[in-house]
Order: C-alpha cells, then sequence, then structure tokens
C-alpha cells in the first residue's frame, strides 16, 4: 500500500480520507483561534487607534510606492514587446491562511483553508509579504497541503542577485536554513547576497525574493562551495500566505498605464507544463549551476 | 441504565480525541516530545476490548492519521496494525499486571511502532536523522498510567457490559 502510494494510484481515497479528517485539523485548530480571537477582543482603544494610524501610514507610502512601480511595470512591457521577448507572466493572489496543525515534525508542510473549490492547483506557488513560502502539494475540496521550501525534498531554482549565478535552493528540514548546491567554488558568492526565483523549472514566477546568503565555505579540494541562505519568509511563524495564479501574458501587451489589477481569473491549467517534482526535487534543472 | 449504543460512540470519540492530540498545535521546542496518543488509545482497547477492537480499527485509526499528518498513506496504519496484533495476542498476560510493567510493555510495542514508521521512512528518502525521532517513546510511557485510567473510566462508565 505504502509503495501504491508513490505512484500516486491513492489519490482519490486520500483526498476523502483527508476530507474526512479535515474537521478533526480544524477542531484541533479552534484553542489557538480563539486565543488569538480573545486577545483581540480585548486590544485597547488606544492600542487600536495607534495601530490604525500606522497602518494608515504605511497603506499611503505603499500606495505611492505603486504608482511608480505601475508606471515602470507598463514600461517594462513596452521595452519587452520591443525585443520581443513578452513571456511575462501576470500575477494574481488571494490569501490563504494557515491551520496551524502540527503534521509531523520532520516534515516541513502546512495546512491551508482553500481547496479545489477555490481553484488552487497541485504546485501552485506560495508566497507571503517578505518571500516564497512553498508550493501546494496536494489540493483537496475544502483545503490543501503545501510543502515549504524548507522541505528536504523541495528544490528551488533559483539565481543570486547581485551576479545572476544560477542555482539550486534545497531545503534542510531547518526552517531557517536553505542549501544553494552546485556553485563552483571559484564562483563569486558572498554573504549578505540576495538569492531570488529563477523563474526556470516554470513553477515559480522568476525574481521572488527567497533568501539571504549567511554563509560560504569553500572546503579545500571539494567540487563545489558549501553556501547556506536563510528563507527571507519567516517559514515558522507566518500565519497567512499568498496563492499565486501566475498567467501568460498575452504577445503584445497593450503599452497602457490601466495598471488596475484584473479580476482573479484563475486558469488551473495554465500551469505550465514542467519536469519539476515536489516529491523528487532532484529533476529540476539539475546540471544548471555546474556549468 | 446506559444506552446500548453508547460503546458504539465512545470507543471511536475517545480515536478521535487522541487523534486531534495527535495533531495540535504545540510550542516549537515541545512538538518532537509528543506522545503518541493515538497509539495508546488504541491498545487500550485491543487490550481491553480484543474482540470489538482489532486490527482492522487500528489500522482505520493508522490511515486517518497517515492523513491528518500528511504522512504517507499507511504508513502509520502499518505501524498500528502490527503492534494491535501483538497487543492482542499479549492481552491475556498484559491486562492484569501492575500498571508499570504493562507502561515497559506498551513501551516496547510503541519502539516497534516508531521502528516501523522509521524504516518507511528509510525507504522512502524521509529519515529525520537525528536521536529526537524517538523522544515521543520516551514521553509515551509515563503517559501510559494516565492513558490507562482515563479509558479505563470511560470503559467501566459507557461499555460495562462488554468483554
Amino acid at each position: 500500500m505504502t509503495l501504491d502510494h508513490r505512484h500516486q494510484h491513492l489519490q482519490e481515497l486520500r483526498s476523502a480520507l483527508a476530507t474526512l479528517v479535515y474537521p478533526v485539523q480544524y477542531a484541533a485548530d479552534l484553542p489557538l483561534r480563539i486565543g488569538r480571537w480573545t486577545s483581540e477582543q480585548f486590544t485597547t482603544h488606544q492600542t487600536l487607534i495607534a495601530r490604525n494610524a500606522r497602518l494608515r501610514a504605511e497603506n499611503l507610502r505603499l500606495q505611492g510606492r505603486m504608482l511608480r512601480f505601475e508606471a515602470l511595470q507598463a514600461e517594462n512591457a513596452r521595452l519587452r514587446a520591443l525585443l520581443d521577448t513578452s513571456s511575462r507572466v501576470r500575477e494574481e493572489v488571494v490569501i490563504a491562511e494557515l491551520l496551524s496543525v502540527d503534521l509531523d515534525p520532520f516534515r516541513q508542510q502546512v495546512v491551508l483553508d482553500k481547496g479545489r473549490v477555490h481553484d488552487v492547483y497541485p504546485g501552485q506557488p506560495l508566497i507571503n509579504a517578505q518571500g516564497v513560502v512553498g508550493q501546494v502539494l496536494e489540493v483537496h475540496p475544502m483545503h490543501s497541503i503545501a510543502l515549504l521550501i524548507s522541505d528536504p525534498s523541495h528544490a528551488l531554482p533559483v539565481r543570486i542577485q547581485r551576479t545572476g549565478l544560477r542555482t539550486l535552493a534545497m531545503g534542510t528540514g531547518n526552517p531557517k536554513r536553505l542549501e544553494l548546491r552546485f556553485i563552483p567554488p571559484s564562483e563569486d558568492v558572498r554573504v549578505g547576497d540576495m538569492v531570488l526565483t529563477s523563474g526556470l523549472g516554470g513553477r515559480f514566477p522568476a525574481d521572488y525574493p527567497v533568501a539571504q546568503v549567511v554563509h560560504v565555505e569553500r572546503p579545500e579540494g571539494a567540487e563545489f562551495a558549501v553556501v547556506q541562505a536563510r528563507p527571507l519568509a519567516r517559514l515558522d511563524r507566518s500565519r497567512e500566505v499568498l496563492l499565486l495564479w501566475s498567467r501568460r501574458q498575452e504577445q503584445a501587451p497593450e503599452p497602457s498605464l490601466e495598471g488596475a489589477s484584473p479580476a482573479r481569473t484563475p486558469q488551473p491549467g495554465s500551469a505550465p507544463p514542467t519536469e519539476a517534482d515536489p516529491q523528487g526535487g532532484e529533476p529540476q534543472g539539475q546540471g544548471e549551476g555546474d556549468a | 441504565m446506559p444506552n446500548p449504543a453508547a460503546p458504539l460512540l465512545a470507543i471511536p470519540a475517545t480515536l478521535v480525541l487522541a487523534l486531534g492530540l495527535m495533531i495540535m498545535p504545540l510550542p516549537e521546542w515541545l512538538s518532537p516530545w509528543r506522545p503518541e496518543w493515538l497509539a495508546m488509545a488504541v491498545l487500550y482497547w485491543n487490550m481491553a476490548l480484543p474482540r470489538r477492537v482489532g486490527v482492522g480499527t487500528a489500522w482505520i485509526a493508522g490511515l486517518l492519521l497517515d492523513v491528518a499528518r500528511g504522512a504517507l498513506l499507511g504508513q502509520h496504519a502499518l505501524a498500528l496494525a502490527l503492534i494491535a496484533w501483538i497487543a492482542i495476542r499479549l492481552h491475556q498476560q498484559v491486562r492484569f499486571a501492575p500498571l508499570w510493567q504493562q507502561a515497559i510493555t506498551v513501551g516496547g510495542m510503541l519502539a516497534l511502532y516508531l521502528l516501523v514508521i522509521l524504516w518507511v521512512d528509510g525507504i522512502t528518502g524521509h529519515e529525520p536523522g537525528t536521536w529526537r525521532y524517538w523522544a515521543p517513546l520516551l514521553t509515551s510511557i509515563p503517559c501510559w498510567p494516565l492513558v490507562f485510567v482515563l479509558l479505563r473510566g470511560v470503559r467501566r462508565r459507557w461499555c460495562p457490559q462488554l468483554a
């Protein structure tokens, strides 16, 4: 039966059982929810006013930046159209809440409160305000299970922002560490370098921040350098994540400024076919780094 | 006068409660030390009512645990069914032993249970690679008297007529 599962024959059974278990998972999460709700109820008036003012200021600042961002995006699209490389994706997001249910402590998985009825699809990227969080592994009718980038079986194609060097970010099982693989010792990698998604493998859109390099070691005579990075998204803390729907833009994006984000039109089928496999991890462009 | 349907509800209710305890969020440092509540509940019922709660129940409970914890389907089911079978074989000897002896026997079965799960994890490339994998064993053994007394209360209250 265990082997059967490796070949995905039992997907429907698993989905049915998962739906059966979901109420238990929800109930197990309830005490925490109630605790948070009560503490919110008893927040003082002053705290609320202060928080409100802070959020309003932040909103204003972000909106100001957004204005420039939209102008830049339009310009970028126009330039790309000139260069005939119009394969940029446009993204739409939906907020999903994590049920803080403890799964196996030795696997880095989380339960999301969005499922098939919300058009979630397997392999869907997951981000939060700081960076990439993971990807959806299994989709059930009302909920789904996602794999974090720190799971040892997860590999994420990334590049280093400063040098453009492409590599793979492998999970280590520790939510505060990723390992960058296949970097030759002669490459220029420094502590503090930002790591972004490279968009190779087709599952994650390019240029989302992933991690920051915290440790570089070049062992004598070793084939590759040992590079470790700390994920920017605090994987063990976040309570809310964003589900990302990517959509290929049409051939010639109109160079207008109407950046008002379109109504979310998720296309579960539009996940580009890819060899990336969250279980196996390895096939995601193995040899990229050692060219 | 107990309701005749009570035992049919009481046993699954304790198992569902144990399942809830298995996935209840704990602080991060405490999480690896979580006792194996579900396995202990299944073992108790196996030894107390071996003709009612058998290997099949253990297997189903294990399957639900697999799904709830996102493990490989059948992993906990296999391990639980195996120790349930052993518990049913041994129930005559264990049932009347003093609590501390029971706790040791149960500890042995739980070690086997964890070993089977570790074995499957190893085959599928998920070795935890740390001694803390065995931590639930250390916390489960002291918890056995508690589980035993609580579930015995449930059994005497709601299913006294069953053997």
